[in-house]
């Protein structure tokens, strides 16, 4: 298993034992705009994520 | 991450601080440092009627919330737009605003653009041909106008909007790339009140974009998340992005950017030409005779000039 984010209709998967920032930079997605959650609960850069994690990147910016 | 007032789980890190907090911590740290800028830039006393512009969005959802829970007087105003788009987007908008408030028992004052001026945001800018095909330029002059209008007419001390500090640095930036000098002297935490205009205040312009988001978050407010269906791709959200990965490289850089630029207007930097008395109008501006409302345009303000040719246009059909 791994470990899938979602961020608004795109996902995306890594490996487990990486950091939340080492994963978002993989995935390409700039740490500074996403808000990362996991079951709910808010998640930072350094948290290990861990087999089978779903992990909701709620967008910050907003704006027009 | 530990809290560093409590050493339990942080929730919360804020980099350009040096600073992280748990969810308990957090929720206080927000309104405390809310309470510490509506001071310092001297935008409201206790006792002044507060008219928070509601859009059903993060920001000014948590506006709301953080004025009253400092035990401001506070009501909301939210303006329908009739934008759809085959999300609803609108609706979904009020159904919000309207639940925030009933929720909390507060009072929301309701503009329906449509109700009041025949015709929605998008179907205005189509008729009045102006924003290349983007009803944004029409839109931000429509609500600027009502909540002056609202604001004035029903008697507020202040007009209270929830821009963050990503909204204010992204308008920098954008002003600054084409040296617009006379935004650049207008932009602050604080518009004085003029003859016409009321006063306006931005409580969360020192707040990243990225740390509201977290405090509707963690304070269960429902806000709209979609994004507004005309912003795709919109000047704005760009200039927030590349302020964002220079922020990732190098943190603080977007609360350095703005507060500098506060401090160098403060002192001086940019230099006002047709100073007028405090709250007279500046003498490139005008009262706009069918509204009030100031112009620099002689005649008609912008705004009643795109009303008097939706006018004619509905006439014509």
């Amino acid at each position: 298993m791994a470990v899938k984010l979602i961020l608004r209709d795109k996902e995306y998967e890594v490996k487990s034992g990486m950091t939340l920032l080492s994963s978002l930079e993989k995935c390409n997605v700039n740490p500074e705009s996403v808000i990362a959650t996991r079951n709910g609960e808010m998640i930072l850069e350094d948290e290990i994520l861990k087999d089978g994690d779903v992990i909701k990147l709620v967008a910050v910016i907003s704006g027009g | 991450m530990k809290c560093r007032k409590c050493g339990a789980k942080a929730s919360v890190n804020m980099h350009q601080h040096k600073l992280a907090l748990c969810k308990e911590h957090y929720l206080e740290w927000v309104p405390e440092q809310t309470e510490r800028f509506i001071k310092k830039y001297q935008m409201f006393k206790r006792g002044d009627r507060i008219l928070v512009a509601v859009s059903g969005g993060k920001d000014s959802l948590s506006l709301w919330d953080i004025l009253v829970r400092l035990g401001y007087q506070v009501d909301g105003l939210y303006i329908g737009l009739g934008i759809d788009e085959g999300i609803g987007y609108s609706s979904e908008s009020h159904r919000l605003a309207e639940k925030f408030a009933n929720e909390n028992n507060l009072n929301l004052h309701i503009v329906d653009i449509e109700k009041e001026y025949s015709q929605p945001i998008p179907v205005l800018a189509e008729i009045s041909h102006r924003g290349h095909g983007k009803p944004c330029a029409v839109c931000g002059l429509t609500k600027r106008h009502v909540m002056n209008r609202i604001a004035r007419d029903l008697g507020y001390d202040v007009l209270a909007t929830g821009h963050n500090l990503d909204d204010e640095a992204a308008v920098l930036f954008g002003n600054t790339l084409s040296w617009s000098g006379e935004y650049l002297l207008r932009q602050g935490p604080v518009l004085p009140s003029t003859d016409g205009l009321a006063r306006k205040v931005k409580p969360l312009c020192r707040f990243y974009e990225r740390e509201m988001t977290a405090y509707a978050l963690l304070r269960g407010i429902e806000y709209i998340y979609e994004e507004c269906p005309f912003a795709e791709g919109s000047t704005s959200i760009y200039y927030k992005e590349l302020l964002n990965k220079l922020e990732t490289d190098r943190p603080g850089s977007k609360l350095t950017f703005y507060l500098r630029f506060l401090e160098a207007r403060q002192s001086g930097l940019f230099v006002e030409h047709n100073v007028a008395a405090d709250g007279d109008l500046p003498t490139y501006l005008h009262p706009c005779p069918n509204c009030g409302q100031p112009t620099s345009a002689p005649g008609l303000c912008s705004f009643c000039r795109l009303m008097e040719k939706v006018k004619a246009e509905s006439n014509a059909l």
